[in-house]
């Protein structure tokens, strides 16, 4: 049977009554976990995996899955409405999302950021499908070198387009690596940088160093600005919806461009929140005339959009094909199929094709769900604004402190959103830019560790990043990112000066 | 019990010398906290307990999972040390809890906390990619003598049991080989797969899949005997097939890392023997020797003074390789 054919049997599966509700109950409690900054996806779908024992291994991951695709969609909500961003993926929609809904055009900004959010999760699905042979063994390819080299093109790619002054940019990279290389090193096993602090022994929680920086950094911002909650309160109407969705065929390019970075970093490790960091700052290089991103741009909502989602749902092809989860959540899904008595691995598509195509052919229909059960809540979302400061504002305390709790249930955490809320002042005020120290937040560790590990392979010697023409590229490619934009602009300067000399 | 005041109850967890009730049974939500991330080994083990004391109605309060990995699973040692005494924890770990505390600074010690029971054994192999040259460990052996210091062995984390295992083959045979963490079975059984590395000593279940797909090939187990019977995996070839180390000649009878449950220290006898009780009928239960045989463990039920046994003579020749290897903290 061909993949058309195995996918054709893997509707007959997914198309059950019971299957459909299960994807409803998954997206909605996706979203609620999503809205919810701190309790992200991999909590959520851990806290329903024993809930899942009584159901058959298909229905499980239909499940869990779907609750994946809604806490996604979720995550998305608060970063556009509140700055708060629900899910580490979607920080990057922050940026853009943020401005455009302060400017009045929340609606405008939602309906993007689903639709987007959909159609990568159909071209990542539709990769899936086409390629679920393919890819696990394009995977094996990669050894510490190549995933250095992929955590270097994300870091290149987002340093390359440095808006802000690159000292300050450095400064803020660097305070990110420096955070997080707290805790223990897993290649030497040295415990570092806790000052005896036993609650640093784990590291510094990637979401609870966002809730602070954005979520409180953003609030105190707001107090000092004089009491009134930044956005501002839209008309809701379906009109406004259907229009946006019709304008989206406009930025077909970002939305390809930002499906294949996705697509990239879901079957190579390399994970959605890298994958939307990415494509954004691809998103902004590329961009020539309009005005400036970080205003309200809505290519700054599709490209981040676009790949976060479509790399989530690639991150399922690694974890079956190879039992190599490349996001936090398929890592917990993982963990559920082997309770389930399924072992990832090359031979998982072909002992249990009911399974895997069941669940593929139930991301085609339960991204179709989520899209429309998130349009249907967009006024209620939006409505979100309407509501005055006085009252938002505690709750959105509350919501923090909550939130960073709820990471790992230690009320040192409490602590640590509060300093971080301060920093993320200070920087804001001071036009430090914070993507740069929650990016090298993120991948900082997973470089770190493929670049000793690469070291220890080649004993000691650079050139293993050159030593294969994959790893090469890669690299070159990587290079080329982070130079080319900066030599561009000089080359620019330069001969604008000549005429004056 | 009478007493059903939340504060009361509170008051009581801490009294450890109350006058020895014959039944002890929680009185609170159980909280299972494990030394490891979500979806590692620690976690299915904690979480097919959970399931069974859930479904079989053998703990009839609520049990939340919670997982402490950080710091190679410090982080759950230190919070049951945080909470000594307290009944209501229940913390789930391998042979880390007693290992850990010889190879790093850590503010807790093994005897924070007090053995419960020892429910299973998870073997180690040694495996190859599978079309590598070599075809019993003594091959691989001879490889590493004939290139000391090259050729690359795969692990999950430092100073962990992987490497450990790796460092006493070291010790035995006088080969030398070049040893690579990465951060869990699933991703080194890859890495070997790809060939990125040349051997690696997953656990069964680490290596499962790849097994079944022809890509890795297993060499030899560390157990004193072979491996239960079991279906065929590839090839034709089941567990039962692989050969002990010591039949191939290399002269380590066994290298086990078992699966543990413990409590905080100063936490009432009659809960220890509650807990005890409570497992001895999860590993009587089918769902339990499901798990065994889809991970490829072999089922062991230790406690009281044969746990205490194993546990000091694991202890004492694993530290002996940590102070040949220089990795012991004094």
């Amino acid at each position: 049977m061909g993949n058309f054919d195995l996918l054709i049997h893997g509707f007959g599966i997914a198309i059950t009554p019971m299957h459909l509700m299960l994807m409803v109950v998954g997206v909605l409690l996706g979203l609620v976990v999503g809205v919810l900054p701190g309790l992200g996806a991999p909590n959520g779908v851990s806290l329903l995996i024993p809930l899942t024992f009584t159901l058959d291994p298909t229905s499980a991951i239909i499940l869990l899955s779907s609750m994946y695709w809604g806490a996604l969609f979720g995550g998305s909500t608060t970063s556009i409405l509140f700055n708060i961003p629900g899910e580490p993926s979607s920080v990057a929609t922050t940026f853009d999302g943020y401005p455009m809904a302060r400017a009045g055009q929340s609606t405008r900004a939602l309906t993007l950021a689903f639709m987007s959010a959909g159609i990568g999760a159909l071209l990542g699905v539709i990769v899936i499908t086409l390629l679920a042979g393919w890819a696990s063994n394009f995977a094996l390819r990669f050894g510490a070198p190549e995933y250095f080299a992929v955590y270097f093109l994300a870091f290149a790619a987002f340093i390359g387009m440095g808006s802000a002054a690159p000292v300050k940019t450095v400064v803020s990279l660097a305070t990110g690596l420096l955070l997080a290389s707290v805790g223990m090193d897993n290649v030497t096993g040295e415990v570092r940088l806790t000052f005896g602090f036993s609650d640093l022994l784990g590291g510094i929680s990637f979401l609870v160093v966002v809730i602070g920086l954005f979520g409180i950094g953003e609030l105190l911002a707001t107090v000092q600005e004089g009491l009134s909650f930044r956005g501002v309160s839209s008309r809701i109407d379906l009109r406004d919806v259907l229009r946006t969705i019709a304008e989206l065929p406009r930025y077909w390019a970002t939305s390809v461009r930002s499906g294949l970075v996705g697509i990239w970093m879901g079957i190579t490790p390399g994970g959605p929140t890298a994958a939307s960091f990415m494509s954004y700052g691809i998103a902004r290089q590329s961009s020539r005339k309009g005005k400036p991103f970080g205003t309200g741009r809505p290519e700054g909502i599709i490209a981040p959009e676009t790949a976060d989602h479509s790399a989530g749902t690639c991150a399922m092809l690694p974890m079956l094909a190879l039992g190599v989860p490349s996001s936090a959540t398929a890592a917990v899904m993982m963990g559920g199929l082997m309770i389930w008595g399924l072992t990832p691995g090359p031979m998982l598509f072909a002992t249990k094709p009911d399974f895997v195509w069941g669940l593929i052919a139930s991301m085609y229909i339960s991204n179709v769900v989520g899209v429309i059960l998130v349009l249907l809540t967009v006024p209620m979302f939006a409505a979100l604004l309407r509501i005055p400061f006085a009252i938002i504002g505690p709750m959105i305390v509350a919501i923090c402190f909550v939130g960073g709790y709820t990471v790992s249930s230690a009320s040192f955490d409490l602590w640590l959103v509060l300093v971080f809320g301060l920093v993320g002042y200070l920087f804001t005020r001071l036009d430090y830019p914070l993507a740069p120290l929650v990016l090298s937040m993120v991948l900082g560790h997973k470089a770190e560790n493929a670049f000793h590990q690469s070291m220890i392979l080649s004993d000691g010697s650079l050139s293993v990043f050159f030593s294969n023409p994959l790893v090469g590229s890669i690299m070159t490619l990587a290079l080329a990112l982070l130079i080319l934009p900066k030599l561009l602009h000089l080359g620019g300067r330069l001969r604008r000066r000549q005429p004056v000399e | 019990m009478t007493l059903r005041n939340i504060g009361t109850v509170a008051a009581l967890a801490l009294l450890t010398a109350l006058p020895a009730a014959a039944e002890w049974a929680p009185e609170r939500p159980l909280e299972f906290v494990v030394a490891s991330g979500a979806g590692g080994g620690t976690d299915n083990f904690a979480r097919t307990i959970q399931s069974i004391l859930t479904k079989d109605k053998i703990i009839d309060r609520p049990m939340v999972v919670l997982n402490k990995g950080g710091g190679s699973g410090a982080e759950a040692f230190l919070y049951a040390k945080q909470n000594a005494g307290d009944p209501h924890k229940v913390i789930f770990g391998t042979n880390n809890v007693y290992l850990l505390p010889h190879i790093a600074k850590l503010a807790y010690k093994a005897e924070d906390l007090q053995p419960v029971a020892a429910l299973a054994m998870d073997e180690f192999l040694i495996w190859v990619k599978a079309d590598a040259p070599y075809q019993t460990a003594g091959d691989l052996i001879e490889a590493a003598k004939a290139e000391p210091g090259k050729l690359p062995f795969g692990g999950s984390q430092s100073k962990d049991t992987d490497e450990t295992l790796v460092a006493l083959i070291e010790q035995t045979t006088g080969a030398d080989f070049k040893y690579v963490p990465f951060n869990g079975g699933g991703e080194v059984g890859v890495q070997l797969a790809g060939g990125h590395v040349v051997a690696n000593v997953n656990n069964p279940n680490e290596n499962l899949g790849q097994w079944q797909a022809g890509a890795v090939r297993p060499l030899c187990v560390f157990a004193p005997q072979r491996m239960a019977e079991s279906e065929p995996i590839h090839d034709g070839k089941g567990w039962h097939d692989i050969p002990t180390c010591k039949e191939q000649g290399l002269e380590i009878e066994s290298y086990q890392m078992p699966r543990t449950v413990w409590v905080p220290a100063g936490v009432p006898e009659e809960a220890v023997a509650f807990y005890r009780d409570a497992l001895k009928q999860v590993t009587d239960s089918q769902e339990w020797k499901d798990y065994l045989g889809k991970t490829s463990q072999t089922g062991a039920f230790l406690t009281g003074e044969e746990l205490q046994t194993f546990i000091a003579n694991s202890e004492a020749k694993t530290v002996e390789v940590f102070k040949a290897e220089g990795w012991s903290g004094e």
